[in-house]
């Protein structure tokens, strides 16, 4: 096995991991806070490219400057699932919460499969094609600015987690929802933030990742579960897992692609994700689970 | 060790015998070398302020927890290692502090769950469930969902399910908790009238005149540990037992 | 009650003296997904341990009984309980690591979809089964390779499946097997608490689930002759089998049953109605449209109001 070629692959792979870790980071935070699995995080996704699609083709905005608006329309839809929908079942058993958030995947992919046709589609960015030698590997320049992007969004992130007042309310509630009630925290308008922030991830990463890959309405169910595997590997709730789970799903795939096959990559965290749940069902970062 | 009992010699632990058990989670030892005995009919009272360690034991000896060393036996019989169901089966039923009814089922198939137990046939668990219920008085809800069951009447609903399991030994957790006086005094009747009906049980309760008028003899924990065991009289005056309650408010009743 | 079933029962048998060819098929995949319903419907609904990926079931009964009577010659009303046996053992291996280990919920779900998807990529990359284009089977029409020339034959299958099925599922509701299961669903605790094993009749439960899915994939194979990884491992078949059994009633007998009859033509309503306009897949915004209606307003499902309504006309009458 060539060295340069797992080189290449490794380096791929952590880039690439950026976007899944801000997925990954998206849909902690909003089980963290809510205990609401978001089974529609891969359909918001998709909508997030759909969107970056929009801009870079009817107003000709360049993804990785559309991103902050496809984060911003999908802060809000977040926002108003949470309000309207989620919120009226917060003290149902989880079967009904999974259910829900299914409905709302169906209806988002194939609302985007009535609203774009079945047919792939990649936007076309200007930094698509350039590509910087590092002495034996190459980088995809774009790939590069996806990452340095989701990871500037995730810092970001973490800012508004330690250092603003609702962040670190979001973080109490995350901890103790009966706590932040009693000291008078609008605890749904946490809530819908939180449930907002985590959406406006995942459309941001929609927006880095439509360029360099293609997609279709059809592939949500699929992103959410790899979405999924890196929040279980990771950990649930844990947003360092979260995190660092996205870089080494990332990573373990691109290996997968090259060891293996490129279409049986996924056969890699699905394993992972297995021995996971069967031995430390908690993660990698996750508090034990009594 | 023997004791003359009403003039049989009974071993006092030849019901449930508990050696050496300890329990630690993380930094805290939540019980640390408990051993007691009970002989069959009996009534022991496990009694302590909170935090003592008593629904641990509980959990230890019905098997929903596996103790870090110790043994329990169950007329002979290690209880370790076994699943709380086996434990059942084997004659030992427990309830739970708080209490957990099957919400969407009917008070008679609540108790029907337990009686399936012994009796696989629906119609015959049924039929027993039926007598058991009446038994403790919740005849006229039979068909009431158990959602809808007052405080009182759940704790009814709990103690008629383990009892249609047909313990030898039942283990009753709090059972008066929350309960107004009168309701305490009904459930207090129950549960002697099931003890004389030959069902042993050890109760951890915080109500002092319930434990004192129910018990034959009395256990005290604190902070993980016994530090009494005797007669309730015995055990009201220990000055250890009176030391680990100070700045706890109790309802004390002496004499039984 | 009864009546108003056997009287059903009599309408549906000899409906098709009536029925188009087309209306045929159409209640064809009413009987054929009530009946996969119906079998998630013992370890979904009753025993409440969300399978998303029960597809797999039906994809391993499937491409079994097609490969052996393809490559092998064996007859598929023997390859049928073949594939069932190998769905059933999956199953077994599934239950295992999820109930031993403790997986509920949410986690129980994700390994479900796990095997789901590491069966639909192994059969995707696998060209002995056909890989990414899948099996086909030739079409006889002769009734030992369970073909059958006339659609009707496949009607009084389906309808049989269904049958059975729903018949199974009332008999073990009654017995203790049943009232085990609904306590589970629950609280598992309380019914370890009561000497019941948990563990077994969960398995129990997943290993029937499992091996009647697997049956029901050799009527698949020997109804639509072509096999593709994607539509008979993917995630979207488990939603429609799990989406009739919650919209119609889980953990009910006739729940699976009703919510077929009412999302199948459904589906083919909004089918034909938006593949008119082009728009292909967009009944599935209806089905979850409907999911989150269901949820939100009818968490029980269908059924009980229309048990409450039929047990007030015979009030009434």
């Amino acid at each position: 096995m060539d060295a340069t070629l797992i080189a290449q692959s490794l380096l791929s792979g952590v880039l690439f991991g950026g976007v899944y870790s801000l997925m990954a980071v998206g849909l902690t935070l909003i089980f963290g806070v809510m205990r609401v699995v978001n089974f529609a995080h891969g359909d918001m996704m998709i909508w997030g490219m759909y969107l970056a699609w929009l801009l870079a083709t009817r107003l000709g905005v360049d993804p990785y400057l559309g991103f902050v608006v496809c984060a911003g329309v999908l802060f809000v839809f977040g926002a108003l699932i949470q309000r309207l929908l989620v919120d009226r079942i917060v003290d149902a058993p989880h079967e009904m919460q999974i259910l829900l958030m299914l409905g709302v995947a169906l209806v988002l992919e194939n609302g985007a499969l009535v609203a774009f046709g079945p047919d792939p589609q990649r936007v076309r960015s200007p930094l698509r094609a350039a590509t910087v030698w590092l002495g034996p590997v190459f980088v995809d320049v774009a790939r590069v600015v996806a990452f340095a992007v989701a990871m500037a969004l995730t810092f970001a992130l973490f800012l508004f987690l330690t250092r603003t007042d609702l962040g670190r309310t979001m973080r109490a509630a995350a901890d103790n929802t009966y706590g932040a009630l009693v000291i008078g925290t609008d605890v749904r308008r946490v809530y819908a933030a939180a449930f907002g922030i985590g959406a406006a991830c995942v459309g941001a990463a929609g927006a880095l990742v439509s360029p360099i890959l293609p997609f279709q309405p059809t592939g949500g169910l699929s992103l959410a579960v790899t979405s999924f595997n890196i929040v279980i590997i990771g950990g649930l709730g844990s947003l360092s897992g979260a995190f660092l789970g996205g870089l080494l799903v990332s990573v373990a795939e691109s290996l997968g692609a090259v060891f293996l096959s490129p279409s049986m990559k996924e056969l890699v965290s699905f394993s992972l994700l297995i021995v996971i749940l069967l031995l430390r069902p908690a993660g990698l970062f996750g508090k034990a689970v009594t | 060790m023997a004791r003359r009992t009403k003039g049989r010699v009974v071993s006092e632990a030849s019901l449930l015998e508990v050696r050496g058990l300890s329990k630690r989670f993380g930094g805290l030892q939540a019980v640390r070398d408990l051993a007691f005995g009970m002989a069959p009919g009996e009534v022991l009272g496990l009694i302590g302020p909170n935090g003592a360690g008593k629904t641990t034991a509980f959990n230890l000896i019905s098997g929903f927890l596996r103790p870090d060393t110790g043994d329990v036996r169950f007329r002979g019989q290690s209880l370790v290692g076994r699943p709380p169901h086996a434990i059942c089966h084997l004659g030992l039923a427990r309830t739970f502090q708080i209490v957990r009814p099957f919400p969407r089922f009917s008070v008679l198939d609540n108790v029907k769950v337990g009686a399936l137990t012994r009796l696989p046939h629906v119609g015959e668990a049924r039929e027993r469930a039926h007598a058991v219920v009446e038994r403790v008085g919740l005849g006229a809800k039979a068909q009431t969902p158990a959602g809808a069951l007052t405080t009182a009447d759940r704790k009814r609903l709990e103690l008629a399910r383990a009892l249609a399991t047909e313990p030898t030994l039942l283990l009753l957790d709090e059972v008066m908790a929350g309960l107004t006086a009168t309701e305490m005094e009904a459930i207090l009747q129950l549960v002697r009238s099931i003890n004389t009906g030959g069902v042993a049980i050890l109760l951890i309760e915080h109500n002092m005149r319930a434990v004192m008028s129910l018990s034959h003899r009395i256990v005290v924990l604190s902070f993980g540990e016994k530090i009494a065991e005797g007669k309730p009289e015995a055990v009201a005056n220990d000055p250890r037992v009176i030391e680990a309650y100070l700045g706890e408010e109790y309802v004390h009743a002496p004499g039984g | 009650m009864r009546l108003l079933a056997l009287a059903a029962v009599a309408v549906l048998v000899v409906l098709p003296a009536v029925l188009s060819s087309y209306a045929i098929t159409v209640f064809i995949f009413i009987f054929f997904y009530a009946y996969l319903s119906q079998a998630w419907n013992i370890v979904g609904g009753y025993a409440g341990q969300l399978s998303a990926g029960h597809a797999a079931f039906l994809g391993i009964g499937a491409y079994a009984s097609a490969l052996l009577s393809v490559q092998a010659g064996l007859t598929p009303w023997i390859g049928m309980f073949v594939g069932g046996a190998l769905s059933a053992l999956l199953g077994t291996v599934i239950g295992y690591l999820g109930f031993r280990f403790g997986l509920r919920g949410f986690y129980f779900v994700l390994l479900t979809v796990a095997f789901a998807e590491i069966c639909r990529i192994v059969a995707l990359n696998t060209d002995a089964v056909g890989g990414a284009l899948g099996y086909y089977i030739t079409f006889t029409g002769n009734p030992r390779q369970f073909q059958f020339q006339d659609n009707r034959v496949y009607y009084y299958v389906a309808l049989g499946l269904m049958l059975a099925a729903t018949g199974l599922v009332a008999v073990l509701e009654r017995r203790r097997f049943g009232a085990y299961l609904a306590a589970i669903r629950q609280d598992e605790s309380a019914c370890e608490a009561l000497g019941v094993n948990t563990f077994r009749y969960k398995m129990l439960a997943m290993v029937i689930s499992s091996f009647l899915t697997g049956i029901g994939g050799t009527f698949y194979a020997f109804y639509l002759f072509s096999l593709q990884p994607n539509a008979v491992f993917g995630i979207p078949l488990s939603v429609e089998i799990i989406i009739r059994a919650i919209v119609g009633g889980a953990g009910t007998v006739l729940g699976p049953v009703l919510g077929s009859f009412i999302l199948s033509p459904l589906a083919e309503l909004s089918r034909t109605y938006f593949a008119s306009g082009g728009w292909t897949g967009a009944h599935l915004i209806v089905y979850g449209g409907l999911l989150i209606a269901v949820v939100l307003f009818l968490p029980q499902g269908a059924y009980p109001y229309l048990a409450r309504w039929l047990g007030a006309r015979k009030g009434a009458s």
